[in-house]
């Protein structure tokens, strides 16, 4: 009822604002003759008291409320003041409910008419705009016409150059085909007039036309000419198809072992693709495995079938070898892609856990080192102390010292006791080699003059034996003779010519020809007489000299004055020196 | 690097035998063959007219002298000097005469290219082969002598003979698809046949010896073409220089193209060696020393010049050709390769004082060598990769992997290099003057101890 009541109330006060509206003039009006009242004249008197309260009560009820102001008295100007009060109460709640509405209203119309003002502006505004784009569109339209018009122009322009550029190609056409005309005329005629030249010139049997040779030549081969004959044409037929098939059969077979090549160098791309893909696939792709194997088994297939195809080089097999070098490769790029990306992941995760990983790290290494300063400094502080020690103890070291200083004498006498016993033998060793040396010398010397004594006895039984003595004497010195034995002279000249041969090899072991060269017809007798072995008396006199060299100064010294004396028993020397050292 | 004396001889005749022992040279209307070792004369021979054309027989027996004005050949021998033949070819006229590789014919081209008439030494006989095309090169011997192919014109199409030249047989004879043939050649192992158009149509066609066609190349159309061709020592490469300044080279399996060298005005590839050549006169000497000179002037008055190696990027001097004259100064028209195909070395005609050399392995610009004046001529060691030329003054030029070297001729009177030629052991260059001659010996240590520009490593 109450909410119904408000309502109501609410109603009554629009209308009564409504209706109060345009009095609101009136009311001002009111107020100013209020305010003039006492000055002008009042409203009541109080003459018209009555009159009043029943305007005020008409006023009153016109306006809903209960008409209530009674006067007192009939006549008199008391009036019962409290249906009074409550109406002037009433009266001034509806004069403050009515101003409250005026404000909301008039704040109401500032805020519609600031709106206005704001739609004017932006109507003016898309206005000004409008015309804007309507020019621009008018001068678009005034553009694209004169573009149009352009195009046209272009276009009737562009047929008429196509026109013309017909025209000049048929001319062209036309000029070329009556040059080539002219020319093909021109080339009969010369054609016609070379013929007519070359028959003249038969005709007029030119004599000067002729070949003068002193005499003929053969030809380059040698051949004689053949005759033409059917034959001879065949057989240039075979000879140039057979010349063509052998640069044919070349060219295949260079093209065959470049296939070859290439194909082995297939082989091994695939070979070192399936080993570089094996080992990774289970670890990479553990999911897939099964249709790894799967995929691996037939490829162990394929290649198996390739290579037993290989010979045969036919389409099959290459096909075959081709797509599985296809597939390895298609397997080792996603394979490598696989790889970049789980190379990029890591390098992404490693970037993340930067600041984390070293971190700890960090704290370990701290650690560590705090751990290892503390190991040193104790190392340090024992050092110092054992320093100390040391230093009051030092009476005790010199004592060990001494110790050790006796033990190490004893080592010394006892090495030295050692190397005096070693120089002995050395010493015995050595007396000992020389007295062989001497005797081996002995030996020579008495070889020698066993040889000497051996050849006077063979000479003096061989001039016993021949009767013309003093004849056969000069005969067998004056040189080459047929006999066996070698005479007196011969035998010198020889052992010079040794002498001189055997000091060239030892210094410079000169290659054998120059031996032949120095003295043959005697080294050939002695080789005959078998008193030089070939080629190893050179190298026994090597092999002395050089151990005589080590075996000391006194040795080379007899050594070489017995090659100064006596040259003739080198030889025996070096077999007799060459037995005792054997 | 020793030089000789300086010989005289006239039309820059002057040949090696192909056994390298003698030299053969013409002075006007004589014929002097020397040995080569002494340069010694051995024989001196008297033509009768001043020779046009000379040229050793493949045996080194005899020697042709040709007296086109004449239409007059001489032959000689060296074995028996008392021994004469002279051929006639009559009122019609000689343009060009040769020795067929059997040493005991010989081919002599009439005027207006009539025909071909081959005179034998050996039984007097003539024959005769009608229809030769006047081209750039018309006719062409095998390697190994066993056959000719001969380019012919006849009803205004191209065909191509092949001859045994054993007995002139003709073994095949058949049309070209040539708008206008301009040459051929056959490849050195004598089984391909190269046969290029003229140079309105870039075309190269390649025949089998049995004249089955194998392939037909064509770069391009619509422009100037082939300018030259030249086959690799092995056979295997077959280069085509064009006016487009470019050189492609083809292979012997397929016949296509393997690669394509240009010919740019700016080098900037880094990996190539660019040689310039530096010009420095000597300073002016002063009045003692000029008239203490004055006998060795004309050496003095020659200017030293050396290579200096430059960093890329490099311009190379370009002459704009004309483009209203005919056969215009521009394209690849000379092509080199090495004794051992390893290198290939071309001469770009706008480009006149560079030589390119390629590395035929890598496939790739190895070297530049830009002269101070147009290269005249260059030709390539027959046994090592070596490299000489000439451009017209009295130095000699030579590159190598190793480096590049100039080299002054140390010849009075201002001998200025024309021509160049090896002889077949690579041990010596006979360079041509303009009526003179001079033997260049190489040595071995002097190019070691020479003024050998090595590259820098570091620049790699």
């Amino acid at each position: 009822m109450t909410h119904f009541k408000l309502f109501e109330n609410n109603e009554i006060s629009r209308m009564s604002h409504v209706m109060m509206s345009p009095s609101r003039q009136s009311n001002l009006e009111l107020a100013y003759s209020l305010s003039t009242y006492s000055v002008i004249g009042a409203f009541c008197t109080e003459d018209n008291v009555p009159q009043c309260l029943l305007h005020i009560n008409q006023e009153l009820a016109s306006l809903g409320l209960p008409v209530c102001i009674e006067a007192s008295s009939p006549e008199g100007a008391n009036l019962n003041a409290v249906p009074v009060l409550n109406a002037v109460y009433e009266l001034l709640q509806i004069h403050r409910r009515d101003m409250c509405t005026l404000e909301e209203m008039e704040k109401e119309q500032m805020k519609k008419s600031s709106s206005l003002d704001l739609i004017q502006m932006t109507n003016s505004r898309l206005k000004d705009q409008l015309e804007l784009s309507i020019r621009e569109k008018s001068g678009l339209y005034e553009t694209e016409r004169q573009l149009q018009l352009k195009l046209k122009t272009l276009q009737r322009c562009l047929k008429g150059e196509k026109d013309e550029v017909q025209k000049l190609q048929s001319i062209i056409a036309s000029r070329a085909s009556q040059y080539s005309h002219d020319a093909k005329r021109k080339e009969r005629e010369a054609a016609k007039l070379k013929e007519r030249l070359s028959q003249l010139l038969i005709d007029r049997k030119d004599k000067k036309l002729a070949i003068d040779v002193l005499n003929n030549l053969g030809r380059s081969d040698g051949k004689r000419s053949q005759w033409r004959t059917t034959k001879a044409t065949a057989s240039h037929e075979g000879e140039m198809y057979k010349f063509l098939l052998c640069d044919y059969e070349e060219s295949q077979k260079s093209l065959v072992l470049e296939n070859a090549e290439l194909k082995k160098v297939l082989q091994q791309m695939k070979k070192e693709m399936m080993h570089i893909l094996s080992p990774c696939q289970p670890s990479s792709r553990g999911a897939t495995a099964d249709e790894e194997l799967a995929e691996s088994d037939e490829d162990e297939k394929t290649r198996d079938s390739s290579r037993d195809t290989l010979d045969q080089s036919c389409e099959h097999a290459r096909e075959q070898l081709t797509n599985s070098i296809r597939l390895q490769w298609r397997k080792l790029r996603n394979h490598v892609e696989k790889l970049d990306n789980q190379a990029s992941q890591v390098l992404h995760q490693m970037e993340s856990n930067k600041d984390m990983i070293p971190f700890e790290t960090h704290q370990d290494e701290m650690e560590r080192m705090r751990h290892e300063v503390q190991q040193c400094k104790e190392f340090i502080h024992a050092q110092q102390q054992l320093l100390q020690q040391q230093l009051s103890t030092s009476f005790d070291d010199e004592t060990a010292a001494l110790l050790y200083d006796c033990y190490t004498l004893e080592e010394k006498e006892r090495l030295k006791e050692e190397w005096r016993l070693f120089e002995e033998q050395k010493r015995n060793f050595e007396k000992e080699r020389r007295n062989f040396t001497e005797a081996a010398i002995r030996l020579g010397r008495e070889k020698q003059a066993f040889e000497e004594d051996r050849a006077a006895w063979f000479k003096n039984h061989f001039l016993n034996m021949t009767p013309f003595t003093n004849r056969r004497r000069c005969s067998s010195s004056d040189g080459q003779s047929s006999l066996s034995i070698i005479s007196e002279p011969e035998i010198r000249m020889s052992v010079k010519a040794h002498k001189a041969k055997a000091s060239t090899y030892t210094t410079f072991s000169t290659p054998k020809s120059s031996r032949s060269t120095a003295a043959p017809s005697t080294t050939d007798l002695y080789r005959t007489l078998r008193l030089i072995p070939d080629c190893s008396s050179s190298m026994h006199s090597n092999q002395v000299w050089q151990e005589s060299s080590t075996n000391g100064d006194e040795d080379i010294r007899i050594k070489s004055k017995s090659r100064g004396l006596h040259c003739s028993d080198l030889d025996i020397f070096a077999l007799g020196e060459d037995d005792s050292l054997t | 690097m020793n030089f000789s004396e300086l010989f005289k001889q006239s039309n820059q005749l002057c040949k090696v035998s192909p056994d390298g022992k003698y030299l053969a040279t013409c002075v006007q209307y004589r014929l002097v063959v020397r040995d080569v070792s002494t340069l010694q004369i051995l024989h001196l021979y008297t033509c009768l007219d001043q020779v046009s054309h000379m040229e050793w027989s493949s045996d080194s027996l005899f020697i042709l002298c040709a007296m086109y004005k004449r239409g007059l050949i001489q032959v000689w021998s060296l074995e028996q000097p008392d021994w004469h033949c002279k051929i006639d070819e009559g009122s019609i006229g000689l343009v060009s005469s040769r020795w067929s590789p059997d040493g005991r014919h010989i081919l002599n081209t009439t005027e207006f290219h009539l025909r071909v008439t081959v005179w034998s030494l050996c039984t007097k006989a003539v024959s005769y082969m009608k229809y030769p095309k006047a081209c750039q090169k018309g006719i062409d011997f095998s390697k190994d002598g066993g056959y000719m192919a001969l380019a012919e014109r006849r009803d205004c199409k191209d065909y191509v003979s092949i001859f045994v030249c054993e007995d002139w047989h003709l073994l095949r004879n058949f049309e070209t698809e040539t708008q206008d043939l301009s040459g051929l050649e056959w490849s050195p192992n004598g089984c391909v046949l190269a046969v290029w158009d003229s140079c309105l149509e870039y075309k190269v066609l390649l025949y089998s010896l049995d004249g089955r066609l194998l392939s037909t190349y064509s770069a391009y159309e619509w422009s100037l073409g082939v300018k030259c061709v030249s086959w690799s020592p092995s056979s295997q490469f077959l280069a085509i220089g064009s006016y487009d300044e470019k050189v492609r080279i083809l292979n012997h399996i397929t016949w296509g193209k393997i690669a394509q060298f240009e010919h740019p005005a700016s080098i900037d590839n880094t990996k190539a060696t660019v040689y310039k050549e530096v010009e420095r006169r000597p300073a002016v000497p002063s009045d003692e020393l000029l008239q203490h000179n004055i006998k060795v002037g004309s050496t003095l008055l020659n200017t030293k010049s050396k290579y200096e190696i430059c960093a890329p990027p490099i311009q190379i001097p370009v002459v704009k050709p004309d483009p209203d004259r005919a056969n215009p100064k521009i394209g690849v028209s000379v092509l080199a390769f090495s004794s051992d195909s390893r290198y290939l070395a071309s001469r770009n005609d706008n480009m006149a004082t560079a030589v390119w050399v390629w590395d035929m392995q890598k496939m790739s610009l190895e070297a530049v060598l830009e002269q101070t004046a147009a290269v005249r001529c260059f030709q390539w060691d027959p046994r090592h990769p070596r490299l000489a030329l000439c451009t017209g003054n009295s130095k000699l030029y030579l590159w190598s992997p190793r480096g590049c070297v100039s080299v002054q001729v140390p010849a009075e009177g201002g001998f200025q290099v024309q021509s160049l030629s090896w002889h077949c052991s690579g041990d010596f260059l006979i360079l041509l003057g303009k009526d003179q001659l001079c033997l260049c010996y190489m040595d071995a240590e002097q190019e070691e101890n020479g003024r050998l520009w090595r590259r820098k490593k570091d620049r790699k």
